[in-house]
C-alpha cells in the first residue's frame, strides 16, 4: 500500500512546492529589482548562487542546515540560560524542549516534519530558478505600458501592481513550463532527503524477498518497479507538456505578439 | 599530521591510491578539501568523457530526427522522448538494476554495474539526448539563404552539409551547448547517490561531502566547499567553450559576434 501513497506523496508534493516556489520567486525578483541596494544584491545572489551550484548539494544541504537553523532559533527562544556551546565536536546540542519534532512526538509527526523541510527546500532551490524566469518576464514588459502608466500618474507602486504583474505571465509562461517539467523531473531526488517516496518503496519492495519474510516471496524484481517508475514520469511530462500547451494558447489570445495575433 | 601530509595521502584517494581508512574524527578543514577535491576527479572524468561521446551520439541523433525517412525519424524522436521525459535519477537506477539483471543472468557485463562505466553509459545517452534536442532546434534554424548560396556553387549532399550546415548549426547552437555541457556536470554529482555503489568508499566530490556532514552533522563546511569547486568548475567550462565560440564565429565581423553568456536554465 505504501507504494501507492508514495504517488500521492509526490503529487502533493508537487501542489505544495510549486505555488511556495512561486512566491519565492517573486519575492527574489522584486528583491533583484528593488532600488534599494542591499536588498538588490541580495536577490541577485541568491538567484546566482543557487543556480551555479548543482542543485543535490543544496537539497543534501538544506535538510540539515534548516533544521539545525530551527532548532538553533527555538533553542534561543526557549533556553536563554544554556550556558555551554551548541556544538560540542561532531555533535549539534540543543536543549530539550528545542529539539523538532519533540523526541516523543508520534511517528506522523516525524514523517510531516520531515516532508516540511523537504517542500522548503524545494521552494528555496525552485524558488531561485522561478526568480530568474520572472526577472526576466518583468523586464520583457514592453516600456511604453510602463511609461504611459507613469504618465497617468501611477506610483510605482501602482504601476507595478497594475501594469507589470498583469502583463508578465504571457513572458514568463514559456520559462515557468520548463520550470515545472524541471520539477516533476527533480521529485525522485525526495528519496535523498529521507522522505518515504516512491523510489524509497520501489527499492524496498522490489528487492528480493524471501518466504521467511514475507507471504508473496519473489526475486530481485527492482528492475520492474524502476521501469514503472519511469513510465509513469513519462506520461507525467508528457500530459504537462499537452495541458502546457493549451493553457499558453489561452493566455496568448489576443495579445500583441508573434503567438497572440495568430 | 600536516596539511600537506593530508594532501600526499588522500589527494588521490577517490582513485584508490595513498591512505586507505578515511579521516574519522577531528576533522580538519584541510581533510574536507583534499578529500572532497579528489572526488572531484570522478566528476570531471565522467562529465568529460560523456561530453565528448554524447557529442557525436547527439550530432547523429539530430540528423535522424531531422531526416524524411520515419524509420530513422521515429528511433530518434523515442530515444530523445525517453531520455528527456524521464528524471535522470531513475535513469540511474533503472540501468543500475538492468545491468545487475544482466549480469546474473548472463554471467558477462560485470564491469557495467560499476559506476565507471555503468554510470558513464547512462549520462552518455542522457546528454545525447539533450543535446541532440538542442542540435535539432540550431539545425531547424539554418538560414535558408546559406543553403542556398551553397546550392548556387554546385555543392550538394555531403559537401553541402560538411562546409555550409554542420558548422552553421553548431555556431548556432554553440550557447545552448554550453549551458548543457554545464548542468551534465553538475548531474554527474547524482552517480553515487542512485545504485551505483562507491565501491572501497572511493566516490565523488558529493560523496565525501555528505561523509564529512553525516559525520560532523554540521552541513555549513562541506557542502560550500563543494559549492566553491563546482563554481571554479563550471567557471573552467564557460572558459573553454567560450574559446570554442570564439573559433566558431572567427569569420563574423567583430561586432556581430555573440558572446556566451553563463545561463543556466535546465536542470534534470
Amino acid at each position: 500500500m505504501g507504494f501507492y501513497w508514495a504517488f500521492g506523496t509526490v503529487l502533493i508534493l508537487l501542489a505544495i512546492t510549486a505555488p511556495a516556489a512561486l512566491v519565492f520567486g517573486f519575492g527574489g525578483a522584486m528583491a533583484a529589482r528593488s532600488k534599494i541596494l542591499p536588498l538588490r544584491w541580495f536577490g541577485k545572489s541568491y538567484i546566482s548562487i543557487v543556480r551555479g551550484v548543482p542543485d543535490i548539494v543544496f537539497f543534501l544541504f538544506f535538510v540539515i542546515a534548516l533544521d539545525q537553523g530551527f532548532e538553533w532559533l527555538r533553542h534561543q527562544y526557549l533556553c536563554p540560560d544554556w550556558d555551554q556551546p551548541i556544538r560540542q565536536g561532531n555533535d549539534f546540542v540543543v536543549c530539550q524542549a528545542a529539539k523538532l519534532p519533540q523526541g516523543n512526538a508520534p511517528q506522523w509527526v516525524h514523517e510531516v516534519y520531515g516532508f516540511f523541510t523537504a517542500v522548503l527546500t524545494f521552494a528555496i532551490v525552485f524558488g531561485a530558478f522561478a526568480a530568474n524566469v520572472l526577472y526576466g518576464a518583468m523586464n520583457a514588459v514592453p516600456k511604453a505600458q510602463i511609461e504611459t502608466a507613469h504618465a497617468y500618474g501611477m506610483t510605482a507602486a501602482q504601476t507595478f501592481r497594475r501594469v507589470t504583474v498583469p502583463q508578465m505571465w504571457v513572458y514568463a509562461l514559456p520559462g515557468l513550463s520548463n520550470l515545472w517539467m524541471v520539477l516533476i523531473k527533480a521529485t525522485p531526488l525526495l528519496f535523498l532527503l529521507g522522505v518515504e517516496d516512491i523510489v524509497y518503496w520501489a527499492r524496498e519492495l522490489g528487492g528480493t524477498k524471501t518466504p521467511r519474510f514475507t507471504d508473496y516471496p519473489h526475486g530481485d524484481w527492482r528492475l520492474w518497479y524502476f521501469l514503472a517508475l519511469l513510465v509513469f514520469y513519462l506520461a507525467f511530462t508528457k500530459v504537462s507538456e499537452v495541458v502546457l500547451e493549451r493553457v499558453m494558447k489561452r493566455l496568448t489570445h489576443g495579445q500583441a505578439t508573434l503567438g497572440g495575433s495568430q | 599530521m600536516s596539511c600537506w601530509d593530508t594532501v600526499q595521502a588522500y589527494a588521490f584517494r577517490s582513485l584508490g591510491y595513498g591512505e586507505r581508512l578515511l579521516p574519522r574524527d577531528d576533522f580538519t578543514i584541510c581533510q574536507q578539501m583534499t578529500l572532497i577535491g579528489s572526488g572531484l576527479i570522478w566528476n570531471i572524468y565522467f562529465g568529460v568523457l560523456a561530453l565528448i561521446a554524447g557529442f557525436f551520439l547527439a550530432n547523429a541523433l539530430a540528423m535522424a530526427k531531422a531526416s524524411a525517412n520515419p524509420w530513422l525519424r521515429k528511433p530518434a524522436n523515442g530515444f530523445i522522448l525517453v531520455f528527456r521525459g524521464s528524471p535522470l535519477f531513475i535513469q540511474f537506477f533503472l540501468a543500475y538494476f538492468l545491468f545487475l539483471n544482466l549480469k546474473q543472468s548472463t554471467g558477462g557485463f560485470a564491469w557495467l554495474t560499476s559506476a565507471w562505466a555503468g554510470a558513464l553509459v547512462v549520462l552518455f545517452l542522457n546528454t545525447a539526448a539533450y543535446s541532440a534536442e538542442i542540435l535539432y532546434g540550431a539545425l531547424r534554424s539554418v538560414p535558408k539563404g546559406e543553403v542556398e548560396a551553397a546550392d548556387a556553387y554546385g555543392m550538394a549532399g555531403w559537401t553541402r552539409f560538411r562546409r555550409v550546415v554542420w558548422p552553421t548549426m553548431l555556431r548556432l547552437a554553440w550557447p545552448a551547448y554550453t549551458n548543457e555541457a554545464i548542468f551534465l556536470f553538475h548531474a554527474t554529482t547524482l552517480v553515487f547517490f542512485s545504485g551505483f555503489p562507491a565501491f572501497q568508499q572511493k566516490g565523488d566530490a558529493l560523496y565525501y561531502a555528505s561523509y564529512f556532514a553525516d559525520k560532523t552533522f554540521n552541513p555549513f563546511i562541506p557542502y560550500p566547499i563543494v559549492a566553491v569547486y563546482f563554481i571554479i568548475l563550471t567557471l573552467a567550462l564557460i572558459g573553454v567553450f567560450g574559446l570554442v565560440n570564439k573559433y566558431l564565429n572567427r569569420h563574423l565581423p567583430q561586432e556581430q559576434r555573440r558572446k556566451l553568456r553563463f545561463r543556466p536554465q535546465i536542470i534534470r
